[in-house]
């Protein structure tokens, strides 16, 4: 009898992983999430409290609610309801006066001066936390404080850098002074990650406290809702802040924000049965997708472009095993990619790319994510339009044949090609994700068409996306990987990360994002341009040429410009306005429902 | 019998040791990575998540975090969730309650649909009504819980309305009314669990009784001119129930770690939700505490069942 145990035990677990496998979520890029310009239209409409209960679903939990300690997207909208930033991100990627800030600082209103280094951000007056005490000065210095600590581990750090000082210059004015001129000027106080903690509140927490305490799960701040109650890696309830700046929001009486589940229930909850009123992410097949919002009364579906590109990354170095030590390293060219012929054969792997029938039969052309041969996508302002006439973005199999044919790249027997006794054998790794596993299947038979052998491979995300491990994506011992990441509003950072300095390799524990090994100085020269210059457009122009260089040298292979939001919500719900550059919540304040 | 459970006892020690170590060095060299979620987020560079890395002390090697983990433990210490920040054992707390209600009801719900359907159909072997019972156990021991639980939300959550699926654990039973609301939203896993533990059980208690009814002592039972409901009852279901006592104890285990698809999938905040989670995670203390006390749990009801055995069964000695 106890062996029956153990079997049913057993099954359990095989079933259990399984469905891990099944749902494990795909890398989403960009980070923070969205928020969008009308958000005024509801204003004045309705009432404080006016409404009921707003139900919100997360198919992952939220774990904990202070941002400056989270794991994970879930963390930062759940606790965006409670703590806010100086300002949003508007869906333009410029700021949005929606937080803490009066107004925001420009170099037309004084606020940003006239060498990019000094911003001058202006309290809203007689800010209130939900506690009732004042807001002050000191609360976002000390947020600043908290998120440069070292020993605290505040994974918005990275928010703090280049900040020389942050100042209160009197109760209601923080002067922030960047250590160089930057067009970043706007970096620390907007947008998800840049909360305002409240002094009196974590002063307690900070070094190596910070962690273990109890008052990152009860956070106190300025938002719309306060903490009712929160359990964690379940749900979070919340009620009216009675110190919230505007008298007539927020509309609903308390909000329920429960995590858990898979995608595919939730988007039923949203379309099918209407049990809740915001489901996020559903990332759900297209076609099913597809039948669920054209079936539904009770739902519409929101989905937004974003800067997340998935793309096929080339590996310039050498993955072979018989390397040892120095597999992969940079100075290790990879035989076929990046040998005398390396051009050529990228570029043919890339006229067999039919990124068309990616986007259209897996992202439902348009609903989940749209075909692109561009790196740097989510502002119009920076996306190249040149990049469609390259001829590595056209799909023309019999260029690529030809090309290969034409260099000496002979077919053998097997159909692969060789020269010079290199096979095109590729390894093509990715993540344990069936939307992803389709798309290594069409890209494997393109391939295979022109001649490259593909063998391929799949990895949990936990661990692909990890620098310890060698079936991650950072070693990167394989030929080519897939994955999808994105820009911040802050394009330079993301352009930097195909610059030879960031070269993932061993001597840096592979703790960097060109894990392409790709070095190309007049690239380093463009980008180190971009990061000296404080023009906008200037910056965006010189992003375009950074994108065709990548594109047009195969370094990547863009396929699909996938939609970082794809939730839901129902008809009744208004208000809701996302954008790919901040939390979803990011004005939860202004939604509404109508009868 | 003193004796006897005093040294089980002693030798359980060396055992959830050896286990709490082979669990710990599985969990240590797994592949995987608490910080994954940041991977792709390009406001948290390699570096930044380096230093939470170090601010969770896994920059240490894996036998140091054990032999800590391990001293913690002794003091009754879990240590903290990677995610949550949180002592684990008050992760365990929140969720112990969700899991008893809706797995713990199922079990005791299984058992006592179990009892008489074995009997019965034992009794009235190839019956319709065994022919029946039987049909339905072989479909909730074959069918699996994710299928069964899946046809169930299709069933009454989309197409019917009846119950909702997604499993509210703020609802506080107070009244009549929300003791109906905490029934429409358990019933369906606890039908899903209830129906593989009673299509088992029920099985098992029938062949049981199917050993017993020909045996001697029955016929000199029925011949002593006892009613058959007696001979039956008091009998042959008495006699057939020792080794199933043992069996629903050592089922009590499985009860506290929870059921991990069944809890996922109807978004029941158990214990088995925050193992499956933690797994995915990486959140080492979290698997390692579930796992471990499920071990302690293990071990003790196997005690627990040897001990009835011969409680119930004065034929068997321990020395």
């Amino acid at each position: 009898m106890e062996k029956r145990y153990l079997r049913r035990g057993l099954a359990l677990a095989v079933t259990a992983l399984v469905a891990l496998a099944a749902c494990t979520p795909a890398p989403s890029g960009g980070g923070s999430p969205s928020p969008a310009a009308s958000a005024s239209a509801s204003a004045g409409g309705f009432s404080r409290g006016q409404g009921g209960e707003l139900k919100i679903l997360y198919w992952q939990a939220p774990t904990i609610l202070n941002t400056h300690q989270a794991t994970g997207t879930k963390d930062y909208d759940a606790a965006r309801l409670i703590m806010e930033p100086l300002a949003s991100w508007g869906i333009d990627g410029k700021p949005i006066a929606n937080g803490l800030a009066k107004e925001i600082p420009t170099l037309e209103n004084g606020g940003v001066s006239k060498d990019f280094t000094t911003v001058t951000w202006k309290l809203i007056d007689g800010l209130k936390w939900s506690d009732g005490t004042a807001v002050t000065a000191d609360d976002v210095v000390f947020t600043s404080k908290y998120m440069a600590d070292e020993p605290t581990a505040d994974p918005n750090s990275d928010f703090m850098e280049g900040v020389k000082s942050v100042v209160a210059t009197n109760p209601t004015t923080i002067t922030v002074t960047y250590a160089e001129p930057t067009s970043g000027y706007y970096k620390f106080g907007t947008g998800g990650g840049n909360e305002v903690m409240q002094k009196a509140q974590f002063e307690k927490c900070l070094g190596a406290k910070a962690t273990e305490c109890p008052e990152n799960l009860k956070p106190i701040g300025t938002g719309p809702y306060k903490l009712t109650e929160f359990k964690s890696g379940d749900v979070v309830t919340y009620e009216i802040n009675p110190n919230y700046r505007d008298p007539k929001k927020p509309y609903f009486k308390t909000v329920q924000f429960k995590g858990g589940g898979d995608a595919l229930s939730a988007a039923r909850a949203v379309f099918q049965t209407g049990d809740v009123d915001y489901g996020w992410n559903l990332q759900v097949e297209a076609p099913v997708l597809k039948s669920l919002i054209q079936g539904s009364a009770k739902g519409d579906y929101l989905g937004k472009a974003s800067s997340n590109v998935e793309r096929v990354n080339i590996n310039f170095s050498n993955p072979d095993p018989a390397l040892g030590d120095k597999r992969s390293e940079p100075d290790q060219k990879h035989p076929f990619f990046n040998g005398p012929d390396g051009k050529i054969v990228r570029q043919a792997l890339a006229m067999a790319t039919d990124r068309t029938t990616v986007g259209k039969e897996l992202y439902g052309d348009g609903l989940t994510g749209v075909s692109t041969c561009n790196q740097f996508m989510g502002n119009p302002a920076w996306e190249s339009k040149s990049s469609a006439n390259l001829p590595v973005c056209k799909l023309d199999p019999a260029a690529a044949n030809k090309l290969l044919d034409d260099n000496g790249w002979a077919k053998g027997s097997d159909g692969v090609r060789a020269k010079g006794g290199i096979k095109l054998k590729i390894l093509f790794g990715t993540t344990v994700n069936a939307l992803r596993q389709k798309t290594q299947d069409i890209l494997k038979k393109n391939w295979e068409a022109v001649g490259f052998s593909v063998e391929l491979r799949s990895v949990s995300a936990g661990v692909f996306f990890t620098n310890t491990s060698n079936d991650g994506a950072n070693k990167m011992f394989y030929d080519v990987t897939m994955f999808t990441n994105g820009s911040t509003p802050d394009i330079t950072s993301y352009a930097s990360g195909w610059t030879t300095k960031q070269i993932a390799q061993k001597s840096n524990n592979w703790n960097q994002t060109n894990y392409h090994r790709y070095s190309n100085p007049t690239y380093d020269a463009l980008v180190d341009q971009m990061r000296k210059e404080t023009d906008t457009n200037k910056i965006n122009q010189m992003a375009i040429q950074a994108n065709d260089i990548i594109v047009g040298d195969v370094v990547v292979i863009p396929l699909v410009n996938r939609f970082q939001v794809a939730s839901g919500k129902s008809k009744t719900l208004q208000g809701t306005n996302l954008n790919p550059w901040d939390s979803e919540m990011w004005n939860i304040a202004d939604w509404y429902k109508t009868p | 019998m003193g004796r006897y459970i005093i040294r089980r006892l002693l030798i359980a020690i060396p055992t959830l040791l050896v286990i709490s170590f082979v669990v710990y060095a599985i969990l240590a060299l797994a592949p995987g990575d608490p910080l994954s979620q940041f991977a792709n987020n390009p406001n948290v560079p390699p570096e930044v998540r380096e230093r939470i890395r170090e601010s969770l002390g896994l920059n240490q090697p894996w036998h140091v975090r054990y032999v800590k983990w391990l001293i913690a433990l002794l003091q009754g210490d879990f240590g903290y969730s990677f995610m949550s920040h949180l002592p684990v054992i008050q992760l365990l707390k929140e969720r112990l309650p969700n899991t008893l209600a809706v797995v713990g009801v199922a079990y005791i719900l299984g058992v006592l649909l179990a009892v008489p359907i074995g009997m019965i159909s034992a009794v009235r072997r190839y019956s319709i009504f065994d022919h029946a019972a039987t049909t339905f156990a072989f479909i909730g021991f074959s069918v699996p819980t994710f299928f069964t639980g899946l046809l169930l939300i299709i069933l009454f959550s989309i197409n019917l309305h009846w119950f909702p699926f997604i499993y509210d654990s703020t609802l506080k039973v107070k009244d009549f009314s929300s003791f109906i609301d905490q029934m429409k939203q358990s019933i369906m896993p606890i039908i899903v669990l209830a129906l593989f533990d009673t299509a088992t059980l029920a099985r098992y208690i029938r062949s049981e009784m199917l050993e017993h009814l020909p045996l001697d002592y029955v016929r000199t039972a029925r011949s002593k001119g006892l009613m058959e409901r007696f001979v039956i009852v008091r009998h042959v279901l008495r006699n057939s129930l020792i080794p199933v006592v043992t069996l629903v104890a050592l089922g009590i285990p499985a009860v506290f770690a929870g059921a991990i698809v069944t809890e996922q999938i109807f978004r029941v905040p158990g214990i088995g939700e925050l193992l499956v989670r933690s797994i995915n995670d990486s959140d080492t203390p979290v698997v390692a505490a579930i796992v471990f006390l499920f071990a302690v749990l293990v071990v003790l009801f196997n005690l627990i069942a040897d001990v009835m055995y011969a409680v119930l069964d004065p034929r068997i000695r321990y020395a």
